[in-house]
């Protein structure tokens, strides 16, 4: 057999992609790094509150009198509170940046659009921001997303989070079948 | 040293480390789930189609591995659970919110963190994803307006965790979550060998090494079980500023001294101070709370006092200041051990009980008579008729006594804003 086999990646930043860790070693490692947090901190991990509080800086930079009309926006973002002071802001960058940094040692870091086979790029990114919206929407009404609520307050064993975690995976698969292009 | 650490317990410019320390787990976030393959969204949608189950694997190995961790800490007495957030439990909105949030994971493929993960990495549909999520919470914040009432009650159960729900040990529910975990992995594994067609041959078996491992440490939690109010209540420390230098007292040494006995005239001067919100907590029987009680005083009968203290962590104001009395002080003392340990902050107790602010508001209402027969934390007065708050001194008047001098006991301890844990 002459057929060459890929070369396997090497270097601290090879050019192709390693292969991901093996789900229950990367769940172990996120379960370690979610007790540390819980434990030093008595915080969990999260990023949607994140979202709107940035949001809500950007609307006090804007437009402070707005903040005054809209309760929601006051609680962060009102009088002389600023909306950034808060630890999900740090968590949040980290995150971002420890992404990059996971990306760049594993030969991850390439600007792609990852989709299903059977959809345009643009229609994956419409799409995409559409989840977003969407998404975004749904976990500030349930006070957190899939880290907030699920991660965090599953494993507090908060009776909220175990029937928000139940609703967002029961809605998606009841979903699933009738969005399959998407993805198949 | 009690976890989680006092100083890192909220975000605050005037300790930075704290944006470095919650940078630093970010960052750990971040890396995880890149490496796990979060930040592939095509991935994270074969979870929906039975292909591959990697989304739910690796959620709930985290989950698993942070809970025996987590109970496992508390047992031992290492981390003080009543610190911890826990996520507000509110049906109504929770369960909505997740179905909308389920239809925006299907559609777009993400959640708000993978996206983090995947727009970090170049993925420019993870960066639609991230964008559109700022949209989403914008209009959040324009809509909320709206509903705000539903959003804020509807279903508000306030701290509720698993253990409550099904009056179970928390050790016991920690194994039965830790079971059906495994159960539901090696259910996926069969999915993806049948739907996903993967030959799962090549498996690692330290994986059936780490599934006996986490069985057994959800058992030793079980095995552990919870700290009893007896051990959480001899770790208890408050400090005292002494001549400008902060002393620290045991819970003892806090009675011993008398530093938590406020007196009547302090107990009714709360009300009139913007800074403390006072909640008298009144935990005689219901038949002498009956003859006669301090006006808007609640009645909480001593033996059913464990059964208030999750309102009493999760409800009134961060400034809530709790002035448990008895007839005397012995069953007040009593009170005062018990929610001390609970981590209920700011507890007093009414100096000399009821019967001492008879006798400094009442002492000339001709409708009492001394009880010459009556023992300890017995009422010393009799009453005519069970008026409750009937009586003048029930409510002394802020006019008439408007000047009253008193040694302040109360050093208001602001627990952290729990509007702030969470996801915000």
């Amino acid at each position: 057999m002459t057929t060459a086999t890929p070369a396997k990646p090497r270097g601290l930043f090879p050019k192709t992609p390693k292969p991901y860790v093996h789900p229950y070693f990367g769940g172990m490692v996120l379960g370690i790094v979610l007790f540390l947090a819980l434990l030093l901190t008595g915080n969990g991990l999260g990023s949607s509150g994140a979202t709107s509080r940035i949001d809500a800086a950007i609307v006090d930079a804007i437009s402070p009198s707005h903040v005054d009309n809209n309760p929601y926006l006051l609680k962060m973002a009102g009088g002389d509170k600023n909306p950034l002071d808060d630890w999900i802001v740090p968590v949040f960058f980290g995150a971002l940046l420890g992404g990059f940094t996971s990306g760049l040692f594993n030969g991850r870091l390439k600007f792609e659009t990852t989709k299903g086979p059977n959809i345009s790029v643009r229609t994956r990114w419409l799409v995409a921001f559409l989840g977003g919206v969407i998404f975004l929407y749904g976990a500030r009404m349930a006070r957190g997303c899939t880290s907030g609520q699920a991660l965090t307050g599953g494993t507090t064993l908060s009776a909220g989070s175990w029937l928000i975690m139940f609703s967002i995976f029961g809605s998606a698969y009841a979903l699933a079948y009738f969005v399959r292009k998407l993805w198949n | 040293m009690q976890f989680p650490l006092q100083s890192f317990i909220a975000v605050s410019a005037a300790n930075p480390w704290t944006y470095v320390l919650f940078g630093v787990i970010g960052f750990a976030f971040g890396f995880t789930l890149e490496m796990s393959g979060f930040g592939n969204s095509a991935k994270l949608a074969a979870q929906f189609y039975f292909k591959e189950m990697t989304v739910l694997k690796v959620m709930f190995t985290a989950i698993v591995t942070a809970m025996v961790l987590l109970f496992g800490a508390v047992g031992l007495g290492i981390l003080d659970f009543s610190q911890v957030w826990v996520n507000t439990t509110y049906i109504a909105s929770g369960v909505l919110g997740g179905l909308i949030m389920g239809v925006g994971f299907i559609v777009g493929g993400f959640c708000p963190t993978t996206s983090l993960a995947s727009a970090s990495t170049g993925k420019i549909d993870g960066m639609m994803f991230m964008l559109g999520g700022f949209v989403g919470a914008f209009l959040f914040g324009e809509t909320e307006q709206y509903f705000t009432q539903w959003y804020n009650n509807a279903g508000y159960l306030g701290r509720l965790t698993l253990d409550q729900v099904f009056h179970l040990p928390v050790g016991v529910v920690v194994l039965i979550i830790v079971l059906m975990a495994l159960f539901m992995f090696w259910g996926s594994e069969q999915l993806e060998r049948i739907i996903g067609k993967k030959d799962m041959s090549h498996e690692p078996k330290l994986r059936l090494v780490g599934a006996g491992a986490l069985v057994a440490v959800a058992l030793a939690v079980v095995f552990i079980g919870q700290p009893s109010l007896d051990s959480r209540y001899a770790k208890l420390t408050f400090t005292r500023t002494v001549n400008g230098e902060p002393v620290t007292y045991t819970a003892d040494q806090m009675l011993e001294n008398r530093l938590v006995f406020i007196s009547p005239a302090e107990a009714f001067k709360a009300q009139y101070n913007q800074s403390m919100n006072p909640i008298y907590l009144d935990v005689r029987s219901e038949a002498d709370y009956n003859l006669y009680h301090i006006q808007d005083a609640v009645n909480v009968p001593l033996d059913r006092l464990t059964e208030v203290v999750p309102t009493l962590l999760s409800e009134p104001p961060a400034n809530s200041v709790f002035v448990v009395m008895s007839n005397d002080e012995t069953a007040a003392v009593k009170a005062w051990k018990t929610l001390s340990a609970s981590s209920v902050p700011n507890v007093y107790i009414l100096e000399g009980g009821i019967n001492n602010w008879i006798a400094f508001f009442g002492k000339d209402d001709p409708q009492f008579q001394p009880n010459l027969n009556a023992g300890d934390d017995q009422l010393r007065y009799t009453f005519t008729a069970a008026l409750g708050a009937g009586y003048k001194s029930c409510s002394p008047s802020p006019i008439e006594y408007e000047k009253l001098t008193f040694a302040q006991k109360i050093v208001l301890q602001l627990k952290r804003d729990k509007s702030g844990g969470g996801c915000g």
